[in-house]
C-alpha cells in the first residue's frame, strides 16, 4: 500500500506571551517597539514552549490512525497542522489525496440561514463540491431526521436538531484523507451509534483517517494503528491494542501484570505471600487487551509459607465505572484441607462472551474461609487491568449492533423461540 | 477457538501493491505542509480551485445581510439617498459647493454611490477575518477568499442603488455620454483600492483590535478627501494633485465623467491614483499572505 500521510519532525513552538494576550493592541506594540529602540533590546526574553516536538509517523492508505494522549499533549496542535489551519515551526508533512478535516461539527453554520442553506454552506466550507452536496442532499436530510424543519432557520432548532444536522453533513463528507477530532461525542446515544457505524464504514471503504479521541473504546474499535502523544512527543506508535494498554498503564498506574520481587513489599501475612498476578490468554501468554469472544485468565502465583491453614485463591473484578462485576473463588475440594507449604499458580478462567467491553481491573485475595466472612490472608485490590474489546464481527453478544451496550456483563445467551 | 485473544491487526506489509487511490490514471493531489515562508507567493491555482467557496461566501453574506429587517434591501437605496439629500441641502444649497455644470443632487448622489461602495468594501473586507474566527480556527481554505468576498458583496448594493441614479438621470435630464462603457473600469479601480487596503487592515485586525475603531473615523473624512461634495476641477491645481494621491478621487471623478458626462479626469491625476491603488493591492497581498499562516494563532 502507498503511504497516505508522512510526517517528518513536525514541531510547533508557541511563545507563551503570544498565546495569552491575543488581543494585543497597537498601542502595546508601539510602546514595546519604542522601548526596544531606546534600550537596544532586540529580543525580549519570552518563554517558549513546544506544543509539538519532532513528531514523525506514517499512515498508509486505508488505514485508520488513532491519536491519543492526555489534555495538552499536542493532539489538537497536530490536527491543526495536518489540517493546515496553522503552519508548523519546523518539519514537514505530506498528505496524498484530497484532505478534509473535521475538527468540529457545523463549522460555519449560520443561525439566520435555513437547514437547507446551511447544508450547502457547511458542505462547501468542509470542501465538498456543489454537485457532491446535491447528490448527498436527500441522504443528509434523512440521516439528520430534521426533514420537517429543513426550511426553518437553524436558530429556531433545538440544540439536538442542530447537532444532528451538522453531523449529518460531516458524515456525508468523504475525502480520501480525513482528519477527525472527537466529533463523535455529540448527540444522543442513538445518534452516536449511527455515527460510529458511519465512521467505521468510512474506514472500511479504503479511506485514510486520522482520528483523535479520548474514547478508548472508539479508538480500539475503529483504529488499526495508534500513536500516543505525551508533552508534544510521540512516545508510542503501534497496533491500537498495544498503545492503548500502554497508555492506560501509564495513566492508571496499573498494568496487566504485577510481580512482587521484593518479599518485603509483597502482600503477605505469616502464612501466605502473593508473588505475581498476570492477565493471560488461552495459551498462557500475557495480554492487556482481550477479545470479548475469547476466555481470559487471571493467573495468581502465591506461596504458602507455613502449614496448618486452609486458604483459597479468590478474584474480584471491577469494570471501568467501578462496578463490581463479580467475586469468584476456586471451589475445588483441594482447598478444603490445610494447604501444604509450597508455590502455587492458580488461574481463574473468565469465559469468552461474558464480560462487557471496556477496561476491567482484577483484584486478588488469598482467603481463609471463615463464617460469616472470608478472612483475607494476602490481598491486592485492583492489581491488574485489561481491556476487553469487541471487534464487532457479528459473532459476539452484540451481534451486528454497533452502538452502546450497557451492563456489568455481556453474556451470549442461548435463546429458544417457538412460534405459536 | 484457539487463536490468541489479542485483537488481530490488519496486515501492514510494505509491499508495492497498486492501490485504488493511486491508480496511475488519476492524478492524486499531494498536500505539502511546511513551515511558512516569510513572504509566501500567491497561489493562483489554489484560489481558482476554491472559486466555488468564494461564491458560497458571497452568497452567505448576501443572504444574511438584510435578514430580519423590515425594508430589507431598501436600505441599500435609502442610505445613499439620505446622504445625498443632506449633502444637497448643506453643501449644495447653503455652502454653494461647485458642481460644475451638473445639478447638485445628481452630482452628489453619483459621488456618494462610488464612495459608498468603497467604504462598504473596505469595511467588510477589513473585518472579514475577525468576523470569521470560528472558521479560521477549524478549517482550511485560502484566507484570501474572505476579503475577496468582502469586496464583492457591496457590489450588489451598488448595482441596486445605481437604479436610483438612472431614475435621477431622467428627472434631471442628465444623460451619460459614450464614455459610459468605461464606468466599470472605475468601479474596478475602487475594488482594487478597497481590496488592497482591506487586506492590510484585515491582517492587522487579526492581531490588533484597534483597526475597527480607526476605520469609521477615517471614513468620515474620506468623502472630503475624494471630491465627493465638490467638483475636483473647482479646486486649486496643487490641491487637485494632492487629492489625487487618493485613488477614490479618480473613481469619483471618473464615475461622474462616464455617467453624467461631467468633465473628464486629468490623465496624470488618474494615473497617479491608479498607481497608488495597484501598489496598495500589491502591498496588501504581500502583507496578507505573510500573515496568513499565523492568523489562526494570533487571531
Amino acid at each position: 500500500m502507498a503511504t497516505a500521510i508522512r510526517t517528518e519532525g513536525l514541531s510547533k513552538q508557541y511563545q507563551i506571551g503570544q498565546l495569552r494576550p491575543a488581543y494585543g493592541t497597537l498601542r502595546d506594540t508601539i510602546v514595546h517597539g519604542v522601548h526596544r529602540l531606546r534600550t537596544g533590546h532586540v529580543h525580549e526574553p519570552r518563554e517558549k514552549i513546544w506544543a509539538l516536538h519532532d513528531v514523525s509517523f506514517e499512515a498508509e492508505e486505508g488505514q485508520v490512525l488513532g491519536v491519543i494522549g492526555a489534555n495538552g499533549a499536542g493532539k489538537s496542535t497536530l490536527l491543526k497542522i495536518l489540517s493546515r489551519i496553522t503552519a508548523p515551526t519546523t518539519g514537514r508533512a505530506e498528505i496524498r489525496g484530497r484532505v478534509g478535516s473535521l475538527l468540529e461539527v457545523g463549522t460555519g453554520f449560520h443561525p439566520e440561514l435555513t437547514g437547507r442553506e446551511n447544508i450547502y454552506l457547511n458542505g462547501s466550507i468542509l470542501g465538498m463540491r456543489r454537485t457532491e452536496i446535491n447528490r448527498a442532499f436527500d441522504e443528509i436530510v434523512e440521516f439528520s431526521g430534521v426533514e420537517k424543519f429543513i426550511d426553518t432557520p437553524v436558530k429556531r432548532y433545538s440544540s439536538g436538531m442542530y447537532v444532528r444536522l451538522a453531523f449529518s453533513v460531516a458524515a456525508h463528507f468523504e475525502p480520501e484523507v480525513m482528519i477527525v477530532d472527537e466529533v463523535l461525542a455529540v448527540g444522543d446515544a442513538e445518534f452516536q451509534r449511527r455515527s460510529l457505524g458511519r465512521m467505521e464504514r468510512f474506514g472500511e471503504s479504503g479511506r485514510t483517517v486520522v482520528f483523535v479521541s479520548h474514547n478508548l473504546r472508539g479508538i480500539l474499535q475503529l483504529c488499526d494503528q495508534v500513536i500516543l502523544l505525551e508533552d508534544g512527543k510521540v512516545t508510542a506508535n503501534g497496533p491500537a491494542a498495544d498503545v492503548v494498554s500502554q497508555y492506560e498503564q501509564k495513566t492508571l498506574g496499573m498494568g496487566s501484570e504485577i510481580v512482587w520481587n521484593d518479599l518485603a513489599t509483597a502482600p503477605a501475612n505469616a502464612f501466605v505471600r502473593l508473588q505475581s498476578i498476570r492477565v493471560v490468554d488461552e495459551d498462557g501468554a500475557p495480554v492487556s487487551v482481550a477479545d470479548v469472544r475469547r476466555p481470559v485468565g487471571i493467573e495468581v502465583s502465591f506461596a504458602v509459607l507455613l502449614p496448618g491453614r486452609a486458604v483459597v485463591p479468590k478474584i474480584k473484578l471491577h469494570d471501568q465505572h467501578g462496578v463490581l462485576c463479580f467475586n469468584a473463588m476456586d471451589v475445588s475440594p483441594r482447598w478444603h484441607d490445610p494447604t501444604p507449604p509450597g508455590e502455587y499458580v492458580a488461574t481463574a478462567w473468565i469465559p469468552g462472551n461474558f464480560l462487557n467491553e471496556g477496561r476491567h481491573a482484577a483484584g486478588v485475595e488469598i482467603v481463609k474461609l471463615d463464617i460469616p466472612k472470608p478472612d483475607p490472608q494476602a490481598s491486592a485490590y485492583e492489581a491488574v487491568a485489561f481491556h476487553v474489546y469487541d471487534p464487532a464481527e457479528g459473532d459476539s453478544a452484540r451481534g451486528l449492533f454497533s452502538g452502546q451496550w450497557k451492563g456489568a456483563v455481556r453474556p451470549l445467551l442461548e435463546w429458544t423461540t417457538e412460534e405459536r | 477457538m484457539t487463536e490468541t485473544p489479542t485483537p488481530v491487526q490488519k496486515p501492514r506489509l510494505r509491499l508495492p501493491v497498486p492501490s485504488r487511490l493511486v491508480a496511475p490514471d488519476r492524478d492524486v493531489p499531494v498536500t505539502v505542509i511546511e513551515p511558512a515562508r516569510s513572504w509566501p507567493r500567491l497561489d493562483y491555482r489554489e484560489l481558482w480551485r476554491y472559486r466555488e467557496l468564494l461564491g458560497v461566501f458571497i452568497w452567505r453574506d448576501l443572504k444574511v445581510r438584510y435578514k430580519q429587517t423590515v425594508i430589507g434591501v431598501g436600505w441599500a437605496i435609502f442610505q445613499p439617498l439620505f446622504t445625498a439629500v443632506v449633502y444637497s441641502l448643506i453643501f449644495g444649497r447653503f455652502a454653494k459647493f461647485p458642481s460644475g455644470a451638473l445639478p447638485y443632487p445628481i452630482f452628489a448622489f453619483a459621488g456618494i454611490l462610488a464612495m459608498q461602495y468603497f467604504s462598504g468594501a473596505l469595511n467588510i473586507s477589513s473585518g472579514s477575518l475577525s468576523a470569521n474566527i470560528p472558521l479560521l480556527t477549524k478549517v482550511y481554505f485560502p484566507r484570501l477568499l474572505l476579503p475577496l468576498a468582502g469586496v464583492s458583496v457591496p457590489l450588489v448594493d451598488f448595482v441596486l442603488s445605481s437604479w436610483v441614479l438612472i431614475g435621477m438621470m431622467f428627472w434631471f435630464h442628465t444623460y451619460p455620454s459614450v464614455h459610459v462603457v468605461l464606468a466599470p473600469l472605475f468601479i474596478l479601480l475602487a475594488l482594487v483600492a478597497a481590496l488592497g487596503a482591506g487586506l492590510i487592515l484585515a491582517a492587522l485586525t487579526a492581531r490588533f483590535r484597534d483597526v475597527p475603531y480607526a476605520i469609521p473615523a477615517f471614513m468620515q473624512v474620506l468623502p472630503f478627501l475624494s471630491g465627493v461634495p465638490f467638483a475636483l476641477n473647482g479646486a486649486p491645481a496643487k490641491w487637485q494633485w494632492l487629492l489625487s494621491i487618493n485613488p477614490i478621487t479618480t473613481v469619483v471623478a471618473g464615475w461622474r465623467w462616464c455617467l453624467l458626462d461631467g468633465p473628464p479626469p486629468v490623465l496624470g491625476q488618474a494615473l497617479l491614483g491608479t498607481c497608488v491603488a495597484v501598489l496598495t493591492l500589491v502591498a496588501g497581498l504581500a502583507y496578507f499572505r505573510r500573515s496568513e499562516p499565523r492568523v489562526a494563532d494570533t487571531i
